[in-house]
């Protein structure tokens, strides 16, 4: 544990440090990260798009376009604040925060790194919940209402149809989403995220990769309604510019825009860091058990650090799929979306779970 | 007769159920500039669609009368806006037929070469806008790239990109610069590799052969009776082209390929329509070749007069389809009467019927289909 860390225990005594002041100095921390990512998410897109589609993307403000987040968040914070006169003013002042709420919320039961157990002293995480992925599920259905009251709100028709169309991809793809979540819970036997990772640890196998296979088709339906919950291209029809001018965020402008914006870039970093957590082993360095990969498990670092650099590696890898996606991608069509999530995945997720039993009691 | 006043009493209405109406445009991002549509929606099911035209409305066919014979070509490029070359082409050949003057062959070739890299560049347009409207992003910037050394080649040729002016009433302004053959020759060579690339995007897509395959159904029949030309009418299996059916300029002597498909759907346009850029590149090739030397305008009067009474309709194939141009001449130097037949116009006449019962992601999909340019619609 840091010097200053023990220094601020010594002050407030160890029970008021354990239960008050090391949760609020994880919860800034996580936040500061977080927020920082999601800032630098949006150039990381703008620039690999860029990259992509033969251009350059942002490169005026600063170096290679680095200080671009801030330009943009400072634009964003001192845009008048419009509330469109035929809106039903609660509801379109509601649904942007609670798209951003709850992705942050979730943040608190992601293990960033080893609990305290591996480190010896502070565990890489905001709370262990034992039952954390019930409530990464519970959480994340909150943010649908965000958007159907924005589009509702708006009393725009563009908007409302955005809304209507996101409130039934939002909730059909969930169903899948949370069936396939059961493939990783049966194979550790539980539903605490650290324990999922130190169980993919003792049993020295990523899910993605458990059980012939069937981790990888429930890692597959998981992403892909990942992919389609953070209306994210190929799945990006509340939105669809072409189509909704802007989908449910139409009437939106200034900070209440960039809420809507920082909600799917934080969902992005939720739903990949579940994914992380469940399938690709959290924060475990690759080839764990074989010699010649020592060296990947960062034994240099504090074992807390390496653990981190090991999540934030694989969530970026992940991050840059969704870009990618975004670069290659036309757009589905709504009923197609449908089913999509209704008749392919929604059953490959239930034959995932059904043969993860099958393997289990054999 | 049923009293429009009467509210109907449907279950759906009894039920608080109701259409809704969408006013579609004109600023809209996938209306292609100022088409206005208002469409009749059943959740996301499209009942009914009116197109509202006339936003762009310019009054060309009036101005035609208002100037000479070689002053009107300039309002050609503002119609079709993205493919100045072809409307050129058009006007250009119709005052040619009503007053009677031979082109010499080196200003055919030339026209003939300008006409299909021009083709290419609007083809590469609507690809750029159509992919963007389902969606995939990234080969609009690809297929600007190409256009962007297309419209350098016109630049360097008449000192224009876009409102080209190139042609004039007897032959060409303008030789071909020294090394623009050569120029244009290095990006034919390029370009088939650079087709392939968007098709590596689109063609085998799954997501892509969803959203357009059976999508926008336009019969061969309904083609014609609209008077459909262009890619929609080959896409609809109907292989009828100008530049085979009444050859005008050099086509009688450069080989290419009609390419027509069957389906009648969005998939099927979008083939037609690839491989018409790789034919046009083939032509485009042989123009280099045979380019024949000698004189680039034909000798004609100072003042060009059409004879009195005399009128003519000449029409082209466009990248859009048919651009036609019907003249009447009084004797004076300018045009009693221009008549233009844009080929945008008459291929967004099928688009209530082809988006008819569908959703409405697929309306955006049938309006990057049509290849409409509200320019040359609304005139």
């Amino acid at each position: 544990m840091p010097r200053f860390l023990e220094a601020i225990e010594d002050v407030v005594g160890s029970t008021l440090f354990y239960y008050a002041v090391s949760p609020l100095l994880k919860i800034a921390a996580a936040l500061f990260v977080v927020l920082t990512l999601i800032a630098y998410l949006t150039l990381a897109e703008r620039k690999i798009l860029g990259f992509i589609q033969v251009r350059l993307g942002p490169n005026r403000v600063g170096p290679w376009g680095l200080f671009q987040p801030i330009a943009d968040v400072a634009k964003l914070l001192v845009k008048e604040d419009i509330v469109p006169q035929h809106a039903i003013k609660w509801a379109f002042v509601l649904g942007p925060c609670l798209v951003v709420g709850p992705a942050l919320v979730i943040l608190a039961v992601i293990p960033f790194g080893p609990s305290a157990d591996v480190t010896g002293g502070m565990g890489w995480h905001i709370a262990d919940v034992n039952v954390a992925l019930l409530f990464v599920l519970a959480v994340a259905t909150i943010g649908v209402y965000g958007i159907i009251l924005g589009g509702w709100g708006s009393n725009s028709k563009f908007s409302m149809l955005g809304g209507l169309r996101s409130a039934a991809q939002m909730i059909s793809y969930e169903v899948p989403q949370g069936l396939s979540l059961v493939v990783p819970l049966m194979m550790a036997g539980t539903m605490s995220l650290n324990g999922i990772v130190e169980a993919q640890h003792d049993q020295h196998i990523w899910y993605v990769f458990n059980y012939y296979g069937i981790g990888l088709a429930a890692f597959f339906v998981y992403f892909v309604a990942g992919v389609a919950e953070t209306n994210r291209n190929p799945f990006d029809l509340p939105e669809a510019e072409s189509e909704l001018v802007a989908g449910f965020h139409t009437e939106y402008s200034g900070m209440r825009f960039a809420l809507f914006f920082l909600g799917e870039y934080a969902n992005m970093i939720v739903i990949s860091a579940v994914a992380v957590t469940l399938f690709i082993g959290g924060w475990l360095p690759p080839f764990a058990n074989q010699s010649w990969a020592g060296f990947l498990s960062l034994s240099f670092l504090p074992a807390g650090l390496a653990g981190f650099i090991w999540f934030f590696v694989k969530l970026l890898a992940f991050l840059f799929v969704y870009i990618w996606f975004r670069g290659t991608f036309p757009r589905y069509r709504f009923d197609q979306l449908m089913a999509l999530g209704w008749k392919w995945l929604l059953p490959m997720a239930l034959a995932a779970i059904m043969l993860t039993g099958l393997v289990k009691v054999l | 007769m049923t009293d429009p006043n009467t509210p109907a009493t449907t279950p759906e209405t009894l039920l608080g159920l109701e259409e809704m109406v969408l006013n579609f445009g004109p600023q809209h991002p996938a209306t292609h500039g100022v088409l206005r549509l208002k469409v009749r929606l059943d959740g996301e099911r499209i009942v009914d669609t009116y197109p509202i035209i006339g936003y762009l409305h310019r009054g060309t066919e009036k101005l035609f009368e208002l100037h000479p014979f070689f002053q009107n070509v300039p309002h050609t490029d503002r119609m079709d806006y993205v493919a100045a070359a072809t409307s050129n082409l058009a006007y250009v050949g119709a005052v040619e037929r009503l007053t009677g003057i031979v082109v010499p062959p080196r200003a055919r070739w030339i026209r003939t070469l300008l006409a299909e890299l021009q083709r290419i560049a609007s083809h590469l347009l609507w690809l750029a806008t159509h992919a963007i409207d389902i969606g995939a992003m990234t080969p609009f910037f690809y297929t600007f790239r190409e256009r962007e050394l297309i419209l350098d080649l016109f630049e360097e040729y008449c000192g224009a990109r876009l409102t080209l002016n190139c042609m004039r009433p007897g032959g060409q302004p303008y030789d071909l610069t020294v090394g623009w053959a050569e120029r244009c020759a290095e990006f034919i060579e390029d370009f088939p590799s650079r087709i392939d690339d968007y098709e590596g995007l689109l063609t085998e897509n799954r997501i892509w052969k969803k959203r357009t395959i059976g999508v926008g159904v336009l019969p061969p029949d309904v083609a014609i009776s609209y008077g459909v030309t262009g890619p929609m009418l080959r896409g609809s299996g109907i292989g009828w082209d100008l530049r085979k059916a009444m050859p005008y300029e050099a086509y009688d002597e450069v080989d290419f390929d009609v390419p027509v498909f069957h389906n009648c759907d969005t998939y099927d346009r979008y083939l037609v329509r690839m491989e018409e850029m790789r034919q046009s590149t083939r032509i485009v090739a042989q123009c280099l070749d045979k380019l024949p030397e000698g004189p680039i305008m034909a000798k004609r009067p100072r003042v060009l007069k059409a004879p009195k009474q005399s009128e003519v309709y000449y029409g082209i194939e466009g990248p859009k389809g048919e651009i036609g141009f019907y003249i009447v001449g009084d004797g004076t130097p300018n045009p009693f009467r221009c008549r233009v037949r844009p080929p945008s116009f008459f291929n967004l006449q099928v688009l209530p019927g082809m988006v008819h019962g569908q959703l409405v992601a697929d309306l955006v999909a049938v309006i990057g289909t049509t290849d409409i340019v509200l320019g040359e619609v609304d005139r």
